[in-house]
């Protein structure tokens, strides 16, 4: 999210954030019966901290470390064509096979499901992995596309003038998740 | 920083910021051609137009497939079967080709210039491939592209440029970039090829060729145009080979991690010897291959909306 912003009130803390990661891991082995062909790919920036957090927590549950993709989903957006500048393009980094393979979307915000629509459409020309499941920290709602999250952190109502904000760690930030408003 | 700018006419206005960008934009965009599938939609619906007024086979199609694996639709113009043979202008072709709505334009010009006076007149982003002996910034962004991925950074190394640089668009485009990512530039030729005051670039002169490739990081050896050979430059290509041709035996002049480099097409012989075609020094297919991922970052990052 573009532009300058103002913090006006924190929604999730660090024990708060890292227990959602916790809960969604213990789903994720749940829903799967296990670990067998399961993969994780962070979306670009947001998810990518957060499907390391998660492969960390299923390794303590499970003690098996899951592989880990990185994808950028500049290339596939939808807005790219109306947008002034072009956005950076950063690496997808997904160094394994994804056919037959039960892959895990891991971003930090679900807003309007337009970013969750171009890395499944980025995934599909990856390969036809057996099935797609998505976890968010933050389901903020305002769907513009049919999509909707298996794993959700937290569910937090929100206005379309507000900006969700999840701050990690892994980016020189105290973890928390803010809402606030543009300047 | 974004790039914003409507066209890529020449490394001379280029920021090293500005090459930065598209050098690390390219980098990224060579996973997507080293894909099973290497093709992301992101022009789709764009159409990108070629059109070469020289003849070019290795530019040509690292455009038109840069552009094609972004989805865009291409359409090549080889003007020696097209209207311009009838006596139409440059700007009127240009002009009808994007009558028909063309997003990119793509040209190659025996003048130098020739994409200026299409990037005035049309709304079309422009892209140099090529303007006489003026430019080809597309070349010089792949060879830096390539030194960085082989060198890791092209600040403080030492290149040495070797061959016709008064004639060699790539020479001057690299020259410029070289220099603005802070690289140490030397021109290496005859007397004939190498331009009065070219010091003012900023770079040094070697008429030796042991002598100026001298501990240099990367040696760029230069196309000898046998086309223009009708005007004398030197006497014969025989006694052009015996003073420039680089030699495995010459290389060790060189530092001892070296790599060579060539624009292409290579008079094997002539400009550099054959057995080093397959030696690990010689990156001359890898540049081939980065081309295109420099292509498909000029051509994404001149994608933006038009204001």
């Amino acid at each position: 999210m573009a532009g300058k912003w103002k913090e006006k009130k924190i929604v999730m803390d660090a024990t708060e954030i890292n227990r959602a990661l916790r809960r969604i891991s213990h789903e994720i082995v749940e829903k799967n019966k296990g670990t067998g062909d399961l993969v994780l790919v962070g979306i670009r920036t947001g998810g990518v901290h957060l499907a390391k957090r998660l492969v960390n927590f299923i390794k303590e549950i499970e003690g098996v470390e899951l592989p880990l993709g990185i994808l950028d989903i500049t290339l596939y957006r939808d807005d790219l064509s109306t947008k002034k500048e072009q956005p950076v393009l950063k690496k997808t980094e997904i160094p394994f096979s994804i056919s037959d393979k039960k892959i895990v979307l891991v971003d930090d915000v679900l807003y309007t499901g337009r970013s969750i629509r171009a890395a499944m459409d980025s995934l599909m020309d990856f390969g036809r992995p057996i099935q797609i499941q998505l976890a968010v920290l933050i389901d903020r709602g305002h769907r513009e596309l049919p999509i909707r999250a298996d794993y959700a952190g937290k569910n937090l109502p929100t206005s379309a003038q507000e900006i969700v904000k999840v701050l990690l760690e892994e980016e020189g930030e105290k973890d928390r998740v803010i809402i606030a408003e543009s300047i | 920083m974004p790039l914003n700018k409507k066209d890529l006419l020449e490394i001379q206005e280029l920021s090293s910021d500005d090459i930065k960008l598209i050098i690390d934009t390219a980098d990224s965009f060579k996973e997507v051609t080293g894909r099973d599938i290497k093709k992301v939609p992101t022009l789709r619906g764009k159409t990108v137009v070629n059109l070469f007024y020289e003849p070019s086979t290795r530019t040509r199609t690292s455009f038109e497939l840069a552009a094609k694996r972004l989805s865009a639709d291409v359409i090549n113009i080889a003007v020696s079967t097209s209207s311009v043979v009838k006596g139409e202008t440059l700007l009127d072709t240009a002009r009808n080709i994007e009558a028909m709505r063309s997003d990119i334009i793509v040209i190659r010009h025996s003048a130098a210039g020739a994409p200026y006076i299409l990037a005035k007149g049309l709304k079309s982003s422009v892209i140099n491939a090529g303007d006489g002996c003026h430019e080809h910034p597309t070349q010089a962004l792949l060879d830096m592209f390539t030194i960085r991925e082989k060198k890791g950074r092209i600040d403080g190394l030492t290149v040495a440029i070797v061959g016709d640089i008064t004639h060699s668009r790539v020479a001057r485009s690299n020259i410029h970039g070289l220099t603005k990512m802070g690289a140490k530039v030397r021109v290496i030729g005859p007397a004939t090829l190498i331009p009065l005051e070219i010091e003012r670039l900023g770079v040094q002169v070697y008429y030796n060729l042991d002598e100026g490739i001298k501990d240099a990081d990367v040696i760029i050896m230069l196309r000898v145009q046998l086309e223009r050979q009708g005007k004398t430059y030197f006497p014969d290509i025989r006694e052009y080979s015996m003073q420039y041709c680089l030699t495995r035996e010459r290389l060790k002049f060189a530092k001892e991690d070296a790599i060579v480099m060539h624009p292409g097409p290579v008079n094997w012989g002539v400009e550099i010897s054959p057995e080093l075609s397959e030696d690990k020094a010689t990156v001359i297919l890898e540049q081939v291959t980065n081309g295109v991922a420099v292509r498909m970052a000029v051509m994404y990052l001149l994608s933006g909306e038009k204001s």
